[in-house]
């Protein structure tokens, strides 16, 4: 049996190491290579690199991070943050990425999806979505929605049907990150979460909120995720991965224990 | 030397990058002379099975792959390595390597709630003792990435079995070629331990197996 994985999410500003809450006030809290390692010693599943000013002036400095972290880390991880097109996933694939995530680009251009997931595949094509929780409209009916550039642009979408929108056009995986949650460390957003699990066929990991193992005990539970991403908790030391993957299995979730 | 095929299939960095960090030297080479002159040759890949055929049998590494074969020398294969290894793959129809009998089967899976492909990590339960999953226990995973997996004819030639809506065969061997489904390259430690065990295996299966003939 597949077990649930914990994804520790590192945002990169400039090859340093950032936390933000609510999307703004990042603050540097290390060097994000030395954490990656540690990371994975400690037992995450994967890692995911969000590079948060990514432009294409520093996306020279983006490709050497990657390799540096390849040749530390031994388990899958992908990187997100200004991939605008095939050649910028493809050549993060090429420098030791697993995978990589679209964002904003896509939901600007959808097709941009089925581009990279034509190019490396399905398996390597993430969909990360940002959504907040409004008012239900006819136009978003599940009264989610997307918003894009940070949690800045609000995009007039519904949150249920750009997933199975994104599933449809080649994403492999869906990245749910509540822009309500983020930072907040009082759970993830389970209603959200369940929604999207049970409206698509392609694991869904979800994200933002997490501030003590019990809510990864209810994301997988409670919100159907097949893998939940944590940050700052773990990112100043109140917690382990193995913590919380000890937690977990005491919990009845299946989890990789061994590492 | 170590040679890594490169046959235009997948990220065969990252294959580099695991043996460097086990401390093993090896070199990439996309040039069948070179596996004439290999100690042990890595056969990794991702991607379509078509394509990989393909590839293998225009560049000519298909036949110097068997020709090591044949010659003894240890060969590891991974994921691809070891699904063109077998007689054909369901994938595309394609005639592959036949080094060992058998097909490369899609998943078809009863339960609607399991997704292909089978992504993520998952146990490996050793049926027959080989050098290279010696201490593997039961709760020991691996990271698995596929749609299809290999189905030698003959379970003389299965070494361990994994569940995903039932059981699969995820690692292969016969003589001196060994293969598994999922990627040692990225299963943290205990898959550099693998490739680890891989770098000083003599290319034998020791016949005290156990299980052989069950």
């Amino acid at each position: 049996m597949l077990s649930k994985r914990l994804i520790v999410c590192l945002d990169v500003r400039e090859g340093k190491l950032a936390k933000s809450i609510k999307f703004v006030d990042t603050k540097d809290i290390g060097d994000p290579v030395a954490k990656a390692r540690q990371y994975y010693e400690d037992g995450a599943d994967e890692l995911v690199f969000y590079d948060i000013n990514a432009s294409r002036a520093n996306r020279d400095i983006t490709l050497k991070f990657v390799e540096a972290v390849a040749a530390q880390i031994f388990i899958p991880f992908s990187v997100g943050g200004g991939i605008r097109s095939v050649e910028d996933a493809t050549k993060l694939r090429l420098a030791g990425a697993e995978k990589v995530n679209v964002n904003s680009a896509a939901v600007k251009r959808k097709e941009l999806i089925s581009e990279i997931s034509g190019a490396i595949g399905a398996q390597s094509t993430v969909l990360s979505m940002d959504v907040k929780k409004t008012t239900k409209t006819e136009e978003i009916p599940s009264g989610y929605e997307i918003v894009i550039n940070d949690g800045t642009v609000n995009t007039g979408m519904d949150a249920i049907e750009w997933a199975k929108t994104g599933e449809k056009l080649g994403a492999g995986e869906l990245v749910v990150n509540s822009i309500d949650a983020d930072g907040t460390k009082d759970g993830y957003e389970l209603t959200l979460t369940r929604m999207i699990a049970d409206s698509v066929g392609i694991p869904v990991i979800a994200s933002g909120g997490a501030g003590k193992p019990e809510h990864l005990y209810e994301a997988f539970a409670i919100g159907h995720a097949d893998a939940a991403l944590v940050a700052s908790i773990v990112h100043y030391g109140e917690y382990t991965c193995r913590q919380l993957k000890d937690y977990l299995h005491s919990r009845g979730i299946k989890v990789r224990t061994k590492f | 030397m170590l040679a890594i095929i490169d046959y235009g299939a997948g990220n065969i960095g990252s294959v580099q990058r695991a043996c460097t960090e086990t401390g093993i030297k090896s070199v990439i080479t996309p040039n069948p002379a070179d596996l004439k002159k290999a100690e042990r040759i890595i056969f990794p890949g991702v991607g379509a099975a078509p394509t990989a055929m393909e590839n293998l049998i225009r560049t000519g590494l298909g036949e110097a792959i068997k020709e090591a074969f044949v010659a003894g020398v240890p060969i590891l294969g991974i994921c691809l390595g070891a699904q063109v290894v077998l007689d054909s793959s369901e994938e595309g129809d394609t005639p592959c390597l036949g080094i060992i009998p058998g097909k490369t089967v899609l998943f078809k899976l009863q339960d609607k709630s399991l997704k292909i492909p089978h992504i993520g990590w998952n146990n490996v339960k050793v049926t027959q003792p080989h050098p290279l999953l010696e201490g593997i226990g039961k709760e020991d995973e691996f990271y698995f990435v596929h749609s299809y997996y290999p189905r030698p004819a003959k379970k003389g030639n299965i070494f361990a079995i994994t569940d995903y809506g039932g059981d699969f065969c995820c690692a292969i061997g016969a003589k001196n070629y060994f293969a598994v489904q999922f990627h040692p390259e990225k299963s943290g430690r205990l898959g550099l331990e693998m490739l680890q065990r891989f770098a000083t295996w003599d290319g034998e299966i020791p016949a005290k197996s156990e299980n052989r003939g069950k």
